[in-house]
């Protein structure tokens, strides 16, 4: 049975159709052309589809697009103000903190739910906060080197 | 796949008790969508209870703390009075999964899901905490340990919703603890797992103990034994002998590649030991 389903992405009221059991992650892929939502393993274990819902750091691929009737989404295409990086962007950049590239989006999002929390984090709660996301090329030290470089220029930027 | 959304507990127990075919509950969905994604099943009905306010929120009541059946795990975690008071339990919750997962998932879902392995079900048995279930006929209030009857099933029937969660008030010089054994530090499941939760007396006596196991049975296992072998200690080196001998003797594991019926055995006493002390010490008890 197909429904409508009515939320906010990125900042702008979005509408779509999609399947009972489609998920969020399928929708925003396939529906609305958000391709920065990455599908590695589709069952919660690598973190590439991370997204926020409602503010809360989630795997997009264990939930359903029915479920975001009224919610609040972000992704990764909602992170930049417009050509300029987010900073973590930037720092991942500097850092070389991707190869392939496919487990930054998740990252990324998970970075920034958690320096929205913890806006100067160690470098064990970083490695604690990132352990649902999974990069196969990194070895992930560059890619905590950038969020806290990340952490200090925003927390600059906030004084 | 038909998809509900209800308001209320009621039209959730009426949707659940006269849909045709295959019903399922939603809460967090990070067993059912896993579970319907690897074609293990395949719902006619979703009822999500997210949008039930008495589901979404944890009271403080003269019965004690009722946790809401869709109040993530992550909520848990940040409620400062629960966490002071059943360290051991928002411990246990908070080990599920990574942060994504515990924006989402419940420790009813956990309990329902019905996994050996689960990690706040020992913690919650040793808590003596009880399921609110509603149904067809109204409530009934169910202690956790018998809610999972076997992997995988539950003694819920047609029709019934688990509410909430009531943990007992926390009484003084008591506390809780839950440790599991898994062999990475983060996103693993228990191999082993125990909770303790004590009431100590005068002089730091314990006065009352509950000991859980967890991933040493087909469900997670209240030890009697372990508890009965501590009361009236201080938890002295004997008493933990006892306790160790008791966990030992109630585990009945699989033996499997991740670890086998010794080794399993043999972290139930080790584990065993270390919550007892670490809740020993929590309630005010000096070691
Ligand atoms: C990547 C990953 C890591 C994980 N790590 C762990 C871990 O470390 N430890 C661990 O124990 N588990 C782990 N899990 C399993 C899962 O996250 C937990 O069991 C979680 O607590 C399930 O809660 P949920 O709200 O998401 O349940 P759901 O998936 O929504 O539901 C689970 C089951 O319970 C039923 N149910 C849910 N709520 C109710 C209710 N109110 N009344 C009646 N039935 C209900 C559902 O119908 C379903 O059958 C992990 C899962 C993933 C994907
Ligand atoms: S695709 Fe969602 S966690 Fe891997
Ligand atoms: S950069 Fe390739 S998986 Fe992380």
């Amino acid at each position: 049975m197909a429904l409508l389903v009515e939320s906010t992405i990125n900042g702008d009221k979005a509408e779509f159709v999609c399947e009972a059991d489609e998920t969020l992650m399928d929708v925003l892929r396939n529906r609305l052309g958000l391709k920065g939502v990455k599908e590695g393993c589709g069952t919660g274990d690598c973190g590439a589809c991370s997204i926020k819902l409602d503010g809360t750091l989630v795997c997009s691929c264990l939930v359903l697009g029915a479920e975001a009737q009224g919610r609040t989404v972000e992704t990764v295409e909602g992170m930049s103000d417009g050509a300029k990086l987010h900073p973590l962007q930037q720092k991942f950049l500097e850092h070389a903190a991707l190869q392939c590239g496919i487990c930054t989006p998740g990252f990324l999002i998970a970075a920034d739910a958690l320096l929205e929390k913890n806006p100067n984090p160690s470098e064990e709660e970083i490695r604690y906060a990132l352990a649902g996301n999974l990069c196969r090329c990194t070895g992930y030290d560059k890619i905590v080197k950038a969020v806290q470089d990340a952490a200090k220029t925003m927390n600059g930027a906030a004084k | 796949m038909i998809f509900e959304s209800p308001q209320t507990t009621q039209e959730a127990v009426t949707l659940l008790a006269k849909s045709k075919g295959r019903v399922h509950v939603l809460a967090g969905g990070s067993d059912l969508l896993v579970r319907m994604k690897g074609g293990y099943i395949e719902p006619d009905v979703i009822v999500d209870i997210k949008h039930i306010k008495s589901m979404n929120v944890i009271k403080k009541t003269a019965e004690g703390f009722l946790i809401g059946a869709a109040v993530s795990c992550g909520k848990l975690g940040e409620h400062a009075a629960l966490k002071k008071a059943w360290p051991g339990v928002v411990e246990a919750a908070n080990l599920i999964g990574s942060d994504q997962i515990q924006g989402r998932c419940t420790i009813v879902g956990n309990m329902c899901n019905a996994s050996p392995a689960a990690d706040s079900v020992p913690a919650l048995i040793a808590a003596n905490a009880l399921a609110i279930v509603q149904g067809p006929r109204g409530e009934r209030r169910v202690p956790v340990e018998k809610i999972a009857t076997a992997p995988g099933k539950t003694s819920l029937k047609k029709g019934e919703v688990v509410e909430s969660v009531l943990l007992p008030p926390r009484r003084a010089k008591s506390s809780d603890a839950y440790m599991r054994f898994t062999p990475r530090t983060e996103m693993d499941i228990a191999v082993v797992s125990a909770a303790v939760n004590l009431k100590l007396g005068k002089k730091g006596v314990i006065e009352e103990a509950d000991v859980a196991l967890g991933a040493v049975a087909a469900t997670a296992l209240r030890v009697k034994a372990a508890g009965k072998a501590i009361i009236g200690s201080t938890l002295d080196e004997d008493a933990l002998d006892r306790l160790e001998a008791a966990c030992a003797e109630a585990c009945n594991p699989i033996n499997d590649k991740r670890g086998t019926i010794d080794f399993r055995v043999k972290v139930s006493k080790v584990l065993g030991r270390r919550a007892a002390t670490l809740a020993y010490t929590r309630a005010g008890g000096i070691k």
